[in-house]
């Protein structure tokens, strides 16, 4: 809402400064969010008559001009203006005035020379004077213009323009009575509205009005206006105050409606009363009819819209939009005007739905004062006749259902104030915001009964009173209190992991955390992951963030290559946030991911280290570092095909029959669709397996002395590492403490088809020390199940 | 036999010569082994007269032991020596840098949540969490924003074919927790929310954390207490006005815009806060009543303030970032300065 201060004046009596006026507002919930001049500070420039016109003799473009300067002289002036002619009344800047330019400089009139011909002055657009941003041609002045008066006089421009950001709970700052009873609500001070005197009735013809729909529309009031002027010129301060307030000056009768709608809030309607048949009927549209829209465009209209139809069809969008066919043109004789209250619920969101947003479905959707409609159509009706003239009929003010000018009773408690706001307020306080709210009120026992005035739909309930009286008084009277509270001991977790200890982890082990969208390309998702179930956004911002993640890769991958094109070759990144899917049953499901990726070298480069890059089992080193966190727990890796990975190093991870993720090498084909042209190791696991740990529990270690006995084994090359493992366990004693695989040959000196594997074997037992007879037969136990699991054979 | 005058000469002087352990030790041996040339003299001590043979004897047993003081001692000075030249030999230059694996950093992002998290955790607050996916029950309505609010309009939400959407703030999580807990409460619920918005100061996807206290005597004084103790303690200074403005939530009355005087120009006005002098950092007030009977909260018995504010905002105030988009863009180089 732009306010300008000269207008605002006009309806409140203050000598405040408008700084102190916009910090209360700002501070109190009206958002100064920007002041500025209506025109800039230039001087010199008075009303100039252009009495002739004359083509230069040298420049084509050029108008050679006599003007006169309402101070007794005729001015030679050249203009390049297209819209210079005999006649006109103009801006005009004479020598001696200073124009102030955008760049900051000043543009200092002299008499010159363009082409050859002698110029004492220059004729100005809105731009020059700095009124508007873009102007085509010369500010063209009304015919009855003072010559020789002072522009800045004349357009009333020693003005600043402040622009308000009025809440959507706020519809009643939507106009200059809003703001202006706000600011007198807010500084104190008294509000002097100009009068409206209704206009005295020269006719009784009325046009019926059927109110179908009283649940949206309570009331209407309605007036018929013959003979109109329709060509009738806006007078000059009124097409200020428009400009001022950002509104287009169109044609009277239209620039009058606007006018009304921003002095009182009450957005009015003018219908071409000729084109209108047999009578107003507010109803619902029926399903599929249509209406073309003042804006031109065609809306086909739902039964949840509320329409203004004549007897046979809709001719405008209630609250919203009129239509064309019977608007007001430049031929319109005879009109008939419409106040009316329409209903925010009923017309909330459906501008939007139909793409539009109008000055009046803004307001009608926040609430309107029920109270205006009559005052208005009297407001209206004054600057109609005063403009273009005409005969005014009866105004018809129909109520359909008065409920809507009942005022709500809201009990508000003395105690009730002190335990929402923390301080007290006494009664002459209170009651002194009441009154400046315009609220009736009588205090009774538990508190005062109030009626806050009709144009607040924010103030329903004790809350929104209570609200009033901290705003009104300013928030900083409320004093910041730090309070001593009962302590709230919670019992912290030992068992759960921690999700900052596995960052902690992977930032100890060289890897940087990565924020990445929670939604990407559908292409990429599709390759990463085509068997799941991806959730569309029905709005994406691009189409390349159109679905929600279901991997963490996909971001991950992207931060890799967008550093790999900036000449860091060694990445490390890992991300913990969402991935989402779609389960059978269609419903969206959300998990919370631990994924990274590295790629280059596994150290930084540095002399005392030899250098290579990274390989599966470095990234497998990482995953099984971040699985030992969760203790208690077994994982086990599987060889697994994966649509992202490589089939010869992709592995799943799994507990207990559930898949906790996934780790390998990134795909060679995806590597080179992504113009990546090193490889990469990706791990993901799902945070929601991996969210208790066993609490350490003391067992008391052995006093005898452990016994190492080394086996080489010669096994089929495709034998696993865990089916060596599983040879081992089935026949270990308890005896044996661990064993562990410390090489694995194959090349040189192994048969073809086969590798060698070195075992380890650790034996302890806990109430003595092992003799070798023991220690060799539990030794043989294993080499036979080696044997007899896995083919093996002792080198 | 040679005299023992001249057996010692050659000996202290072969002392002397023997540059290593070795060498020492058959110095030691020629003189004092089993056939070593003292020994023999102290065997040859039998073959002299009766009389003569103690005083002999002792004066052997002198250059025995001076022998054997003169050998130890040579011997420590060569264990010197030696010890010095390993020492020497074994010197390292310690300016060359270590052998190491790099360590990594933590997102600001998490940082800035970590800091938060523990400032509140003073506080009696712990931590919560919701769905990202909501539905318009948690992320609207229940909030107090009906369908067609023109409050809605402000959110510019991400929706899926399913009606489901985004979740566009994480007030969101006040919802589902009071849901499921009953008051006295205290929480904050940082986490991702999503607008449809995009350009250099807005990003699709950011990070906000929500504040939440539910009791029956907590007021707006406490709210402002709360947050004032918290933006001291979150930018490490002893004094930082703020200033609450009114505004309007549909979840919270009385509602506040919070600002903080600009960290960085301290008031003066610059770049930072567009020269006001103000850095607008938080949305916060007093719970509605209407949100409290939504989720089956006694308003009469039980008030609570709730807060939310971007977590980047103030991550970029704190570590001086200029541009919303490093925060996604995951440049090493950047993320290395974290560490």
């Amino acid at each position: 809402m732009k306010v300008s201060e000269k207008w605002l004046r006009e309806w409140i009596n203050t000598p405040l400064a408008l700084d102190a006026i916009a910090d209360k507002l700002t501070m109190s919930g009206c958002e100064v969010e920007a002041r500025e001049s209506v025109a800039t500070a230039f001087t010199g420039i008075v009303i100039g008559h252009v009495l002739e016109r004359e083509k230069h003799p040298d420049a084509d473009k050029l108008s050679v001009c006599k003007v006169d300067n309402g101070q007794g002289e005729i001015l030679q002036i050249v203009c390049g203006a297209s819209n210079v002619r005999a006649g006109l009344k103009v801006p005009l800047a004479l020598v001696g005035a200073v124009l102030p330019l955008p760049d900051g400089k000043d543009l200092k009139i002299k008499k010159g020379k363009l082409r050859g011909v002698e110029s004492f002055g220059m004729l100005c657009s809105s731009t020059e004077l700095g009124m508007s941003d873009k102007s085509d041609g010369l500010l063209e002045l009304p015919s009855d213009a003072p010559v020789g008066m002072d522009i800045r006089e004349y357009l009333k421009l020693d003005d600043e323009v402040i622009e308000l950001a009025i809440t959507a709970n706020r519809g009643d700052c939507m106009s200059m009575i809003g703001v202006a009873r706000e600011t007198s609500l807010l500084m104190d001070v008294p509000l002097t509205p100009p009068a409206i005197v209704p206009t005295s009735v020269q006719h009784n013809d009325t046009f019926p009005v059927d109110i179908q729909a009283s649940d949206a529309c309570p009331r209407y009031a309605g007036r018929i206006i013959r003979n109109v002027n329709p060509q009738a010129a806006t007078p000059v301060w009124m097409q200020e105050k428009l400009r001022r307030a950002g509104i287009r000056s169109i044609s009277a009768l239209v620039d009058v409606t606007n006018y009304v709608l921003l002095e009182l809030g009450q957005p009015m309607h003018a219908f071409d009363l000729d084109k209108l048949q047999g009578s107003i009927v507010v109803r619902y549209a029926c399903d599929g009819e249509t209406l073309k829209m003042l804006d031109g465009q065609t809306a086909t209209l739902r039964g949840d819209t509320l329409v203004i139809a004549d007897a046979s069809v809709p001719v405008a969008m209630a609250g919203i939009m009129g239509g064309e066919p019977t608007s007001v043109t430049d031929t319109t004789r005879n009109l008939f005007l419409e106040s009316a209250h329409f209903r925010p619920a009923k017309i909330m969101g459906k501008a939007r739905s139909y793409g539009l947003q109008t000055d009046s479905s803004a307001r009608f959707e926040r609430g309107v004062d029920p109270d205006m409609p009559v005052q208005a159509m009297e407001r209206a009706t004054q600057l109609i006749v005063d403009i273009c003239g005409g005969e005014v009929g009866t105004l018809v003010d129909t109520c359909a259902d008065s409920s809507v000018l009942q005022r709500k009773t809201i009990l508000l408690r003395p105690e009730r104030i002190r335990r929402v706001l923390g301080v007290t307020m006494d009664d002459a306080t209170v009651e002194g915001v009441l009154s400046r709210l315009h609220c009736e009120f009588s205090k009774g026992e538990v508190g005062w009964q109030v009626q806050a005035p009709l144009a607040r739909f924010d103030l329903g309930i004790e809350e929104d009173l209570i609200e009033e009286l901290a705003r009104v008084r300013g928030y900083d009277e409320i004093p910041a209190e730090l309070r001593p509270r009962a302590p709230c001991i919670t019992q912290p977790s030992e068992t759960a992991v921690g999700r900052d200890s596995l960052r902690n982890l992977l930032v100890a082990r060289g890897y940087q955390e990565a924020v990445t969208f929670s939604f990407v390309d559908p292409k990429m998702e599709e390759t990463l992951a085509p068997a799941v179930n991806a959730i569309a956004l029905a709005n994406p911002i691009s189409a390349d963030l159109g679905v929600m993640r279901s991997t963490l890769w996909s971001g991950l991958l992207r931060s890799v290559s967008y550093n790999l094109n900036r000449q860091q070759g060694r990445v490390r990144l890992f991300e913990i946030g969402p991935a989402f899917y779609q389960d059978e049953a269609g419903k969206p499901q959300q998990r919370t991911m631990l994924s990274g990726a590295i790629t280059g070298n596994l150290y930084p480069e540095q002399w005392g280290q030899v250098n290579r890059p990274v390989d599966f089992y470095d990234l497998k080193g990482d995953v099984e570092a971040l699985l030992e966190r969760v203790t208690g727990t077994q994982f086990y890796f599987a060889p697994v095909a994966h649509a992202a990975l490589h089939p010869g190093q992709s592995a799943e991870i799994m507990t207990m029959g559930a898949v906790v993720g996934w780790m390998g090498m990134l795909h060679p084909r995806i590597e080179e669709k992504l113009g990546i042209e090193q490889p990469v190791y990706l791990f993901e696991l799902d945070m929601g397996l991996l969210m208790q740990r066993a609490l350490p529990k003391y067992q008391a270690v052995s006093k005898f002395p452990v016994i190492r006995r080394d086996l080489a084994l010669l096994v089929d090359k495709d034998v696993l590492a865990v089916a060596l493992e599983n040879a081992v366990k089935k026949a270990a004693e308890p005896q044996l403490l661990s064993y562990y695989l410390f090489d694995v040959y194959a090349g040189k000196g192994i048969p073809e088809g086969q590798k060698s594997v070195a075992l380890s074997l650790i034996f302890q037992d806990f109430s003595r020390t092992l003799e070798d007879a023991e220690i060799n037969r539990m030794v043989d136990a294993v080499v036979a199940s080696l044997r007899d699991e896995v083919g093996a054979v002792l080198r | 036999m040679q005299s023992l005058l001249e057996l010692m000469g050659h000996a202290h002087e072969q002392i002397s010569q023997a540059v290593s352990l070795t060498a020492l030790d058959q110095v030691r041996v020629h003189y004092l082994g089993k056939s070593g040339l003292l020994t023999e003299q102290l065997k040859a001590l039998g073959k002299l007269p009766h009389e003569e043979r103690k005083a002999a004897g002792a004066e052997i047993n002198n250059a025995k032991q001076a022998l054997t003081l003169a050998l130890d001692d040579r011997k420590q000075s060569l264990q010197v020596e030696a010890l010095n030249a390993r020492l020497q030999a074994e010197k390292v230059d310690v300016t060359l840098p270590g052998r190491r694996m790099d360590t990594g950093s933590l997102h600001p992002v998490t940082l800035t949540i970590q800091r938060i998290g523990e400032i509140f955790a003073q506080l009696g607050f712990s931590m919560a969490e919701g769905p990202e996916i909501e539905d318009d029950f948690h992320n609207f309505t229940a909030l107090n924003i009906p369908e067609s609010h023109p409050a809605r309009a402000m959110h510019d939400t991400f929706y899926m074919d399913s009606g489901l959407l985004l979740r566009t703030h994480t007030s969101s999580v006040q919802i589902r927790h009071m849901e499921h807990n009953p008051p006295p409460l205290r929480i904050i619920a940082p986490g991702r929310v999503y607008r449809c918005d995009s350009d250099m100061t807005h990003s699709p996807m950011f990070h906000q954390v929500e504040g939440l206290m539910v009791d029956e005597d907590v007021t707006f004084a406490d709210l402002k207490g709360i947050l004032e103790a918290f933006f001291k303690a979150f930018f490490e200074v002893d004094e930082l006005p703020t200033r609450f403005r009114a505004t309007f939530f549909p979840f919270t009355e009385p509602s506040a815009e919070t600002d903080i005087r600009c960290v960085h120009c301290g008031g003066d006005g610059c770049r930072v806060c567009k020269g006001t002098g103000w850095l607008e950092v938080m949305g916060c007030g007093m719970v509605h009543p209407n949100v409290l009977k939504n989720v089956g909260i006694d308003s009469e018995k039980y008030t609570g303030f709730a807060f939310g504010f971007g977590v980047e905002r103030l991550a970029m105030l704190r570590y001086q970032i200029n541009d919303l988009r490093v925060m996604f863009d995951n440049d090493v180089r950047v993320l290395k300065q974290f560490s």
